[in-house]
C-alpha cells in the first residue's frame, strides 16, 4: 500500500480514468487525487451518444457516469495537460499550471480523426461524433430533418449512425472505400452479412467507393463528390473515420509513446524510449499499448468500453500497490448498437485465416461467426445471439481447437467454414 | 422511457444509471421491473434512460436486483442527503 502522503494524478476524464481513481480510492488509497479533463464536465458515458442522444430520447447532459468517489477529489476540468516532465514529476496544464505527482494514471484517450480537408471539415453540416459537444450537435441537425444524411466510414461509429439515421425515417448513404462495411475489424464475409441487414433497412451502401471532396453553397455542405465522379447531395455528412490518440502531450517526456498510444508493459506500467518501466505512471483505455497475453503478447491498443473500465481498474490497484504486478489479459470484448441490431464480440479477429457460422443464419439476421487462426479459436461475433456468446468467449479464452468439435444445436450437417475476408 | 422534462422535475437530485451492455443478455427484466425507463428494440437492442428522476428511485431499484446478469449501474446522489 502505497504511503497516504503520496499524491495521484490522473490525466484524462473519461471512463477509464473515472474507473482508476475510484480503483485507488476502493484500494485504500488515501492520498489527494487530482483528476485533469479537457472537457469541462464530469466523466461521462460515450456509447448513449450514437444512440439514445442522436434519437433525442435522451439530452447529451444526462450520459454523466455513476460514481463511487467522494468530495475528496480536485477535478481540474476544461484545461488539458499539455506536457509531462517525470524527472521533476510534474503535469503540466494548458491553463499555466503544474501538479506535482507521485502516481500518475495517463488516460488520455483518443478523438475523431478529422476530415483531412480542413475548410471542408469545416462546412456547416460536416460532423464528427466522438464527445458530448459532438453528439448534441449532430443531433440537432438530425432534428431538423435534413434531406439526405452521408455518412463517411463504414466502420463501428458510422453503421451506428446510418441505421440510427434509418430509424428516424432520414434518407442515408454510407460511403466506405473497403469492400464491405466493418470489413478491417470483422472480415468481408461477416462484413458482407451485416452490411446486408443494413441495406435491407434502406442504409443505401456505396462500398468500394471514396469522397473525393465536399462541396459548399455559402459555407453549407450541400453535396459529395466521389472519386468514381459520382455525386451525393447530402446536407449533413457525418465523418466516422476512426479516432486519433491524444498522446501529443507526452512528446518530450522519454516515454515510448506515438499517434498509435503509449506502449506499457504486462503488468501497465508505461515504458520509456529504451523499454524501462517506469513505475511512477501506468496507463489505461484507448491511449494504452500493451503486450496481450491471449495473443502471443501482441501490443495491442483496444477502443473498447469494457477494456476502459476493466483496464482503469487494473491500472488505479496497480500504481497503489494494491495489484500484484501480473500481466493484464482480460478478454477483450465489445458491443455495437446499431438500430435494433446488436453486434457482440468476445476475441480479436486480427490475424483470422477462417470463420465459422456456428449458430443462426446470416440470412435470418441473427448469428455467431466464430473466427480461427492456425486451428485455434480466436474470436467470436454474436449479430442478434448474445445469449451464445458467453460459451463461444469461453472457447477463445481457452484457444480451444479451431473449428470446435461437435456440431452446433442447429446445423446437423456440421459448421460451415469460409474465407474471413480480411485485406 | 421517461422525457429530458421528466429528469430534470422533483426537487431531489437525479439518478444515474449505466448498463454494461457486454453483460446484457435481453433477459428484459428491467423492462418489466421499470417500463417508463428501459426497453428491448428489436431482438436484443436495450435503450434505457441514464438520468431518471429520483421520484423513479424505487422502479429503478427493482430493474437494478432484478438483472440476471448484473449489468446495471445505479448511483443515487439523493440516499445520503
Amino acid at each position: 500500500m502505497a504511503p497516504v502522503f503520496e499524491r495521484a494524478v490522473v490525466v484524462g476524464a473519461g471512463l477509464a480514468a473515472l474507473r482508476g481513481a475510484e480503483a485507488m480510492r476502493e484500494a485504500g488509497f488515501a492520498g489527494p487525487l487530482t483528476i485533469v479533463g479537457a472537457e469541462p464536465c464530469r466523466p461521462y458515458d460515450r456509447p448513449p451518444l450514437s444512440k439514445h442522444v442522436l434519437a433525442g430520447t435522451v439530452p447529451a447532459e444526462a450520459t454523466t457516469l455513476p460514481s463511487a468517489l467522494g468530495p475528496d477529489v480536485d477535478w481540474r476540468l476544461g484545461s488539458p495537460a499539455v506536457s509531462l516532465d517525470r524527472v521533476g514529476r510534474t503535469v503540466r496544464l494548458a491553463d499555466g499550471r503544474t501538479l506535482p505527482y507521485d502516481r500518475l494514471l495517463i488516460a488520455t484517450g483518443t478523438r475523431a480523426r478529422p476530415w483531412p480537408n480542413p475548410h471542408e471539415g469545416r462546412l456547416a453540416g460536416v460532423f464528427t461524433l466522438r464527445g458530448r459537444d459532438d453528439a448534441a450537435a449532430l443531433r440537432r441537425a438530425l432534428a431538423a430533418r435534413p434531406k439526405r444524411v452521408l455518412v463517411i466510414g463504414g466502420g463501428f461509429i458510422g453503421c451506428e449512425v446510418a441505421s440510427l439515421c434509418r430509424q428516424l425515417g432520414l434518407p442515408v448513404t454510407l460511403v466506405e472505400p473497403g469492400p464491405t462495411p466493418l470489413a478491417r475489424v470483422l472480415g468481408r464475409t461477416v462484413g458482407a452479412f451485416i452490411g446486408a441487414i443494413h441495406a435491407g433497412h434502406g442504409v443505401e451502401m456505396r462500398c468500394g467507393a471514396e469522397v473525393e471532396w465536399l462541396e459548399d453553397a455559402d459555407g453549407r455542405l450541400v453535396r459529395a463528390h466521389l472519386v468514381d465522379g459520382t455525386r451525393i447531395d447530402a446536407d449533413v455528412a457525418v465523418v466516422a473515420l476512426g479516432a486519433v490518440r491524444n498522446t501529443e502531450w507526452l512528446d518530450g517526456s522519454g516515454l515510448s509513446s506515438d499517434p498509435g498510444g503509449i506502449d506499457c508493459d504486462g503488468a501497465g506500467y508505461v515504458l520509456d524510449a529504451d523499454g524501462r518501466p517506469d513505475r511512477h505512471i501506468a496507463a489505461a483505455g484507448d491511449v494504452a499499448r500493451f503486450p496481450h497475453p491471449l495473443y502471443d503478447d501482441r501490443r495491442v491498443v483496444l477502443e473498447h468500453w469494457s477494456q476502459a473500465v476493466a483496464q482503469g481498474i487494473h491500472a488505479g490497484r496497480l500504481l497503489v500497490g494494491a495489484t500484484p504486478e501480473r500481466p493484464y489479459g482480460e478478454l477483450p470484448t465489445f458491443w455495437s448498437t446499431q438500430g435494433k441490431l446488436v453486434v457482440k464480440s468476445a476475441g480479436l479477429t486480427e490475424g483470422a485465416d477462417a470463420v465459422a457460422i456456428t449458430q443462426g443464419d446470416p440470412a435470418a439476421g441473427r448469428f455467431v461467426a466464430l473466427y480461427g487462426r492456425e486451428g485455434r479459436c480466436i474470436a467470436a461475433v454474436a449479430v442478434d445471439s448474445a445469449r451464445w456468446l458467453p460459451a463461444h468467449a469461453d472457447l477463445v479464452a481457452a484457444r480451444a481447437p479451431f473449428p470446435p468439435g461437435g456440431t452446433a444445436t442447429d446445423r446437423p450437417k456440421g459448421v460451415a467454414v469460409f474465407e474471413p475476408g480480411f485485406a | 422511457m421517461s422525457t429530458p422534462a421528466d429528469a430534470s422535475s422533483g426537487s431531489r437530485p437525479g439518478l444515474r444509471v449505466s448498463v454494461d451492455l457486454n453483460l446484457c443478455q435481453a433477459y428484459a427484466q428491467c423492462c418489466y421491473a421499470a417500463p417508463r425507463h428501459f426497453r428491448i428494440e428489436g431482438h436484443e437492442a436495450l435503450f434505457y434512460d441514464p438520468a431518471p428522476a429520483a421520484e423513479h428511485r424505487a422502479d429503478i431499484e427493482r430493474a437494478r436486483v432484478a438483472c440476471p446478469v448484473q449489468a446495471i449501474r445505479v448511483e443515487d446522489p439523493g440516499q445520503d442527503a
